[in-house]
């Protein structure tokens, strides 16, 4: 297990180097030039110079690149000029946000699509069952803008129960949790049901109603826990979707989280800003995915054994 | 006449259809017989016979639908077709159990085999935890494992080991009956005979009555005390391991005996029975076997026989024993 950890560890550095330099070498390409933006259109040639200078563009691009990632070696992610700040503390004031909006969603989409999931799996064929299929259809059709204006409309604006936006309070996250949740119910609920139902017709099922487990339990217990490969996979892909920000849910609800942040900076050329937080969302997808590789080794035995290996 | 406490297993009338949607499958037709305690029936008939639909519906473990499951089933005097569903899980594993077909996939991969073992304790004997693994790690002594490979996976034993740790949950709760579905088929010859040598062993400490469902008539030579053989959802002839084995009356019975290589005469071919099963899903109006039947004469494809006594412990479905004389080759001489 921790030859395992310290191996995905390794290439966690090599996803690093690759992600930054591609995040790097696009921004360099990308039509604008941040000086102008920082000078604004007035500014003379040798202010533009000077301060191209200052900031270091007057360099190749690949001697840039490494002065950054020397930085980056020692827990410099850059300066933003936009923001005046180091990125590194500009990111992680924006990041709770973003943990929380993605946590819980994906509590929201777990506590509809698990038992959705399972029920639909129970009666394979049956209109209950081509309900659910419809209703994930729905979910998955339907656009996350739209749900959180709706959401908004009912909520905020009829009977007021909810701020329409910001965070200023925890049950702020209530309303933008609900539309990105019910965005990932479609895939969870679809994943837990075709996963439940290779594992409803297994044999072992049957030995455990042959011991006498009560049929609440022979789902809750012995099925549930074979099927939760699958579930803990499609889960931990969402969540880690929304960790890069989910940009539209948090602009309808201004949520001061990663995605508005990397969305503003990228429209004000702010390159450090961009770079850095792409990096960070990459390193912590990367991290949160090794842990949704490891919960495997609790799940399945199996799994484990082969880690050990 | 024993007596009537010592009947463990009284089936009346079973049946049992699986309706699809374009045909119903006929997979049990009206079969009936009793079992004592301390006896072994072998259940005997070759692939699709209907062996496992009769063993799954003694435990009420037929799927419903599509499965339709009618006539009586009395275990230890109660029909467990009467009881409710939630009294049907104190039944099952406590005072009927099951062995089934393939070890490999019938242990939960995600759990201990210490713990499949105890959640049978736990469940019928309300033991705590600790309580029941030690009973576990005493159930597998018992069917020769060391008991410290209780906290091990099912990954982590062999073939064989599997089917004792199945062994060991079966008989966890000394059931009154155990039904052993072709426990060794999935094994390989060597773990079979230790795997029934295990079984015959527990067998006799205790007054189980068991039913083994096997195709393979020396196991049932070896462990049964009564046999019954079944065709296409029919039982065809039923007695004691004496009256089937020497005084075969059933032709296919007599089939099943042919196919059987001779090892004291190596030279001499194999007579298997001719043609196949007949389609559950359209079963011929008279004798189902009469299709394949060296005896058949026309009066077999039109009426169905039943089991009509031919001595005080044999019976057999075949109507041409009204025709007084009328034999078996094989018990011709006898």
């Amino acid at each position: 297990m921790y030859r395992y950890v310290v191996k995905r560890l390794l290439m966690l550095l090599l996803v690093i180097l690759g992600v930054s330099f591609l995040i790097y070498a696009i921004m360099d390409l990308a039509p604008g030039d941040p000086v102008w933006q920082i000078l604004g259109e007035d500014a003379t040639q040798e202010e533009y110079e000077a301060m191209r200078a200052e900031l270091g563009f007057d360099r190749p691009l690949i001697i840039r690149y490494g002065d950054y990632m020397w930085g980056l070696l020692h827990g410099d992610l850059g300066y933003s000029y936009k923001y005046s700040m180091d990125v590194m503390e500009l990111y992680l004031s924006r990041l709770p946000a973003t943990l929380l909006l993605a946590l819980s969603a994906t509590i929201v989409s777990t506590l509809i699509s698990l038992p959705l999931g399972i029920y639909a799996a129970l009666r394979q064929g049956s209109w209950q069952d081509n309900v659910t299929a419809e209703f994930s259809v729905l979910g998955l059709a339907t656009p996350n803008f739209w749900v959180g204006l709706m959401l908004i409309i009912i909520f905020s604006l009829h009977l007021g129960w909810f701020h329409s936006g910001g965070f200023t309070s925890w049950q702020d996250v209530i309303l933008p949790a609900i539309t990105v949740g019910t965005g990932h119910t479609a895939l969870t609920t679809r994943t837990t049901r075709s996963s439940m139902i290779d594992v409803i017709r297994q044999d072992y099922l049957m030995l455990a109603r042959a011991k006498g487990v009560s049929e609440k339990k022979v789902i809750r217990r012995h099925a549930l826990k074979n099927a939760l490969i699958p579930i803990i996979t499609a889960t931990g892909i969402q969540f880690t979707g929304s960790l890069g920000g989910s940009v539209i849910t948090e602009s309808v609800f201004s949520w001061p989280g990663v995605g508005r942040l990397v969305v503003d900076a990228i429209k004000s050329q702010d390159i450090d800003t961009v770079t850095g937080s792409i990096i960070m969302t990459a390193m912590i997808t990367s991290i949160i995915l090794l842990i949704v590789d490891l919960l495997y080794a609790f799940v399945d035995p199996r799994i484990k054994a082969q880690y050990n290996k | 006449m024993e007596n009537k406490q010592d009947t463990v297993l009284q089936i009346e009338h079973l049946t049992v259809c699986y309706e699809t949607e374009d045909a119903t499958v006929q997979a049990v037709n009206d079969i009936s017989f009793t079992l004592q305690a301390g006896k072994t029936l072998g259940l005997v008939g070759e692939t699709g016979a209907g062996k496992t639909t009769t063993a799954l519906s003694v435990l009420r473990l037929v799927p419903e639908p599509p499965g339709n499951v009618s006539g009586r089933v009395l275990l230890n005097g109660r029909d467990i077709y009467q009881v409710k569903k939630s009294d049907l899980d104190q039944i099952r594993g406590k005072e009927v159990s099951m062995i089934f077909q393939d070890p490999m996939t019938v242990l939960n991969p995600v759990f201990t085999v210490g713990k499949q073992i105890a959640e049978c304790f736990e469940i019928h004997e309300h033991c705590s935890k600790h309580e029941a693994m030690e009973k576990a790690a005493q159930m597998l002594k018992l069917v020769g494992i060391s008991p410290e490979r209780l906290h091990e996976y099912p990954h982590q034993f062999s073939g064989g080991m599997k089917q004792r740790v199945v062994i060991a949950i079966a008989l966890a709760c000394n059931p009154s009956l155990l039904i052993a579905d072709e426990p060794t088929t999935a094994l390989d010859v060597t773990i079979q005979a230790q795997v029934l040598q295990l079984m015959r062993q527990l067998k006799e400490k205790s007054q189980m009555a068991m039913i083994m469902i096997t195709h393979d008539l020396g196991i049932v030579a070896e462990i049964c005390d009564q046999v019954a053989v079944m065709y296409a959802g029919r039982i065809v002839e039923m007695g004691t391991l004496e009256d089937v084995f020497r005084r075969t009356k059933h032709p296919y019975t007599e089939g099943l005996f042919h196919s059987i290589p001779n090892i004291f005469n190596r030279q001499e071919e194999l007579k298997p029975i001719p043609g196949r099963m007949p389609n559950p899903t359209d079963l011929p109006p008279g004798c189902a076997f009469a299709p394949r039947c060296a005896y058949a004469v026309e009066q077999c494809r039109k009426q169905l026989p039943t089991l009509q006594p031919c001595s005080e412990s044999h019976r057999v479905a075949c109507i041409r024993y009204a025709e007084p004389g009328f034999r078996v080759e094989r018990s011709r001489g006898v």
